[in-house]
């Protein structure tokens, strides 16, 4: 009998009240969940060369990335920006979560 | 014996959130809670102390000398709302929404005298989590 494969979701926020959360509802949706706390720990995870696959360092297969928009450093628009560069990362489908209503700003990440 | 503690318990939450200490946030963290994580709620918490320590801080360091950045502040004040709001910290949530449109009036006082308040309602709702988790256990 064949399993099904969970999916691997790799969270980024810096906050950790916030990881914590989304480790626990992913958790319960039956997902893989990797946590990182910045855009860079997230590109670093996902390999910046454009040649790796979508793999993580523990070599699971990334589905899906759920990011928040602000972070010191890297915000999730750049963190977005950077993965649809790639040409290997460009296919995993980014979610960004904020808590803003900054019209215009939305319509940015849709362009991608 | 044990029975009373859980009464206690869901007591003081009714009364946390009917006072405005707490809104409906808590009650999804707890909703998270099973047999195989008991102490969730009570572990998120913690990390909101540590997170809110560090935010604390360096708003402090921020509001002591001038020049005053006031989009900087008004920035760590958006992290540590979030964190509290994450958390279902609604009076803390309010004062700290108060302390930013202080920011945006580039209020310098007004920052300062709601950043009291802000530590205040803090410090109040960690004494009653405290109390709360002690019954929960």
């Amino acid at each position: 009998m064949e399993m099904a494969q969970e999916l691997h979701v790799l969270a980024v926020d810096d906050s950790h009240v916030d990881r914590k959360v989304i480790e626990r509802l992913l958790e319960i949706s039956c997902c893989k969940v990797t946590a990182v706390e910045s855009g860079t720990r997230a590109l670093q995870y996902l390999g910046l060369d454009g040649e790796k696959s979508s793999m993580g360092i523990d070599g699971l297969k990334v589905n899906l990335i759920l990011t928040d928009y602000s972070m010191p450093g890297m915000t999730g628009y750049e963190l977005l920006k950077k993965i649809k560069e790639s040409s290997v990362l460009s296919k995993i489908p980014v979610v960004i979560m904020s808590s803003e209503k900054i019209l215009p700003r939305i319509d940015r990440y849709i362009l991608f | 014996m044990e029975n009373q503690k859980k009464r206690q318990a869901a007591y003081m939450k009714r009364s946390l959130l009917d006072q405005g200490y707490l809104d409906e946030q808590f009650i999804h963290l707890e909703e998270l809670q099973d047999d195989a994580n008991p102490n969730f709620v009570e572990e998120v918490v913690k990390l909101y102390y540590t997170d809110s320590a560090r935010y604390v801080r360096n708003i402090e360091l921020a509001l002591e000398n001038g020049p005053y950045d006031f989009a900087r502040l008004d920035n760590m004040m958006y992290q540590f709302k979030g964190s509290s709001s994450s958390i279902g910290a609604r009076r803390v949530k309010r004062h700290c929404s108060q302390f930013q449109e202080y920011c945006n009036a580039k209020n310098i006082e007004g920052c300062r005298n709601t950043f009291q308040e802000v530590k205040q309602e803090y410090d109040t709702l960690k004494t009653k989590l405290e109390t709360y988790f002690q019954m929960e256990r």
